[in-house]
């Protein structure tokens, strides 16, 4: 008797559990064709501003100061702008990533945002979201797929910053020197390109070579310990650090004053992001030049997601604003660093 | 010679010199040791630091898969332990501000409740050792950032830093402090399972739980002393690994490394499934996972070939220590000596 009233119930359950789900699946729609609609109902065009903009925005984790501070502005705008953020820490690892588009898709969020840990293995699920009627707009990291599979990039010229970085080690070492190099994670677009920015801009500097370059992981354990093997192989051949971030600079400089060295001054630091902690090593002459690459994406991501959401017209590449900053002026600029 | 080479630390001990030898051809300035602000200077010397935290969790690992379970958390406890360790140096936790002792010891309180709540799941609830400690694993990082709240916690320039860099950074008569500690743990274990019968039971244990259970040994708190250790241990590398970059990095600090600790205790020789067990050459496992990163840096193996390398390497090594494997390729070589003879 109490299984059968025990089944009975568990059919309604079911049942409703159904009708729940067929309503919540409808405003997503089968809408295939054009992808920036999102909230597709009987109308075939879609009503501007209508409701709050839902975004869920997958990011990699807290791999250094550099992202907090783009987590931090993420979440930041979404609350001045009154979006809907779901957010979701990958933890370093692309599974964690996927698993969140993949969740971000079925609950039908107009806009997705990712940055990925890596460059490859995206097309499956970046084709999921497409087939889904959800743009994907790329943030700060490229992800090594065909153009029709996202939406938009936001972000920085990394071979630009690595050029940049190029002609600052050359401006400090007048252009003859040794160097050794910090790579970022292997396979990420920001350390790929980092380093061919930096080989290019290196071909107009006869005099100056990379004796060394191995990956810090862009952490700063990782930093330290390969500068320290480097310290040992080359005693007293390196002149100039090229770091793919700031915090495998910090990493470095650390390993540099153990071997009795002074960083800054013996050995040259350049490195790439422009987080507080490596203005407050500029202020103490510890580092040298750090040339930004802006992590305070927030309103300019949240802003592209809405102009999606009404259908507007969004360039391939949205370029964020950057500048490159001094030892000299460090004492100046660290008062409106915000990250 | 038979009675050398059966010895478990042994094959460790042999592979660890063959990579120095080849170091000593292949890497420039290898060997090279020098004196620097005082204290001693080169890449043995940065072995030895670097490879102070692999060797307390390997010391820790050893104990637990003595018992043939393992302890698969230890990297989160490492997260856990540094986050509080810096938040207190850097004040941000709103008590104990900036004070040095209060901070190791809360430090190491966390270590010891971690390891604690591992060996309850396993002694007492009867969980599965890896099921039980993959709890921790995933929920530990995540305390640890509601830790600093999602931030790294830089400690550069906070009023005890130097003190603090001292623990994992520092040098004592010229060798790195990490050292010392590695030893002093390294001599309080073995007294107590050379010298007390806990390590007589913990063996047993691991041969057949069930015959010592009813032999009359008190299994359940075997294995919560064990798990216990391990999580102290483990929050020991923690400070060590914090201090030495000056700084809490609750998403990489210790990533993967309790993989690296059960590598250590496998190039050890130990079993895997529990049983007899050998601190000591753990020790040597940690030393020759360590020389092995080290080596590659210095050899200036490209970043991409460096995960394949390592593998290569290991599995050469864990064939050589496979008893079944040896006999039969040196057998398979007399044979063929046999072979030639005739012929």
């Amino acid at each position: 008797m109490l299984k059968k009233i025990l089944s009975v119930l568990l059919v309604v359950m079911l049942v409703a559990g159904l009708a729940a789900c067929g309503q919540q699946a409808q405003p997503t729609g089968p809408d295939q064709s054009t992808p920036t609609q999102s909230t597709p109902s009987e109308s075939t065009q879609p009503k501007k501003n209508e409701g709050k903009l839902v975004v869920g925005f997958a990011q990699i984790g807290q791999e250094s100061g550099w992202r907090d501070a783009e987590t931090w502005s993420i979440l930041n705008a979404a609350e001045e702008m009154g979006v809907d953020l779901k957010f979701s820490d990958g933890q370093q690892k692309q599974e964690n990533q996927i698993k969140a588009i993949r969740t971000f898709i079925q609950q039908g969020v107009d806009v997705i945002g990712v940055a990925p840990v890596v460059e490859t293995g995206w097309e499956t699920v970046f084709k999921e979201a497409k087939e889904a009627g959800i743009p994907i707009v790329l943030v700060d990291r490229r992800a090594a797929v065909s153009e029709d599979l996202y939406a938009t990039f936001i972000g920085s010229d990394f071979i630009l910053e690595g050029q940049n970085a190029c002609k600052e080690m050359a401006r400090l070492l007048n252009g003859k020197g040794n160097i050794v190099e910090l790579q970022g994670t292997v396979g990420a677009s920001a350390a790929t390109d980092r380093m061919k920015g930096f080989a290019e801009e290196l071909k107009n500097y006869p005099d100056m070579k990379i004796i060394a370059s191995q990956s810090g992981d862009f952490t700063r354990a990782k930093g330290k310990e390969v500068m320290e093997a480097f310290l040992k192989a080359y005693p007293g051949e390196i002149h100039g650090v090229y770091a793919h971030n700031d915090d495998m600079a910090l990493g470095a400089i650390e390993a540099i004053k153990d071997a009795g060295l002074k960083p800054g001054v013996d050995i040259k630091i350049v490195s790439i992001d422009g987080v507080k902690a490596i203005f407050e090593a500029m202020v103490a002459g510890e580092a040298n030049v750090t040339v930004e690459c802006n992590p305070l994406l927030g309103p300019q991501f949240f802003q592209v997601c809405k102009d999606l959401k009404e259908g507007k017209e969004v360039p391939k590449w949205v370029k964020s604003e950057e500048g490159i900053y001094r030892q000299e002026t460090a004492a100046e600029d660290i008062k409106n660093r915000k990250y | 010679m038979k009675k050398l080479t059966r010895n478990q630390i042994f094959w460790p001990l042999v592979a660890l010199i063959v990579l120095l030898i080849y170091n000593a051809f292949f890497a420039k300035n290898f060997f090279k040791i020098s004196v620097v602000d005082g204290h001693l200077y080169g890449n043995l010397i940065d072995i030895l630091k670097n490879f102070a935290p692999l060797a307390l969790l390997s010391i820790g690992m050893t104990l637990v898969i003595a018992t043939g379970g393992v302890d698969i958390s230890v990297g989160s406890v490492v997260a856990i332990s540094g986050a509080i360790a810096c938040s207190i140096i850097d004040g941000r936790l709103g008590i104990f501000n900036h004070s040095l002792v209060s901070a190791l010891v809360s430090a190491l309180l966390s270590g010891l409740a971690c390891g604690l709540w591992n060996g309850f799941l396993v002694a007492k609830v009867k969980i599965q050792p890896m099921v039980a400690t993959l709890i921790l694993l995933t929920a530990g990082r995540g305390i640890a950032q509601l830790i600093t709240k999602g931030k790294i916690v830089t400690i550069n320039s906070a009023p005890m830093m130097k003190e603090y860099y001292f623990i994992g950074a520092g040098y004592l008569l010229g060798l790195p402090f990490a050292l010392y500690i590695v030893i002093a743990f390294l001599f309080l274990v073995l007294l107590l399972v050379k010298r007390t019968a806990f390590g007589l039971f913990l063996q047993s244990l691991g041969i057949n739980s069930k015959s010592s259970m009813l032999s009359g040994i008190n299994v359940d708190r075997i294995k919560l002393v064990v798990y216990t250790i391990s999580g102290f241990l483990a929050s020991i590398a923690g400070i060590l690994i914090s201090s030495n970059i000056k700084g809490a990095d609750c998403n990489n600090a210790g990533l993967f490394i309790e993989l690296d600790a059960i590598l250590s205790v496998a190039i050890g020789g130990n079993s895997l499934n529990g049983g007899k067990f050998m601190v000591q050459a753990s020790i040597v496992g940690a030393l020759f996972v360590q020389c092995l990163t080290t080596t590659v840096y210095a050899l200036g193996v490209p970043p991409e070939a460096i995960s394949l390398l390592k593998a290569i390497v290991i599995i050469v090594l864990c064939l050589f220590q496979s008893d079944s494997f040896r006999q039969r390729v040196f057998k398979g070589f007399k044979r063929s000596v046999k072979g030639a003879d005739a012929a």
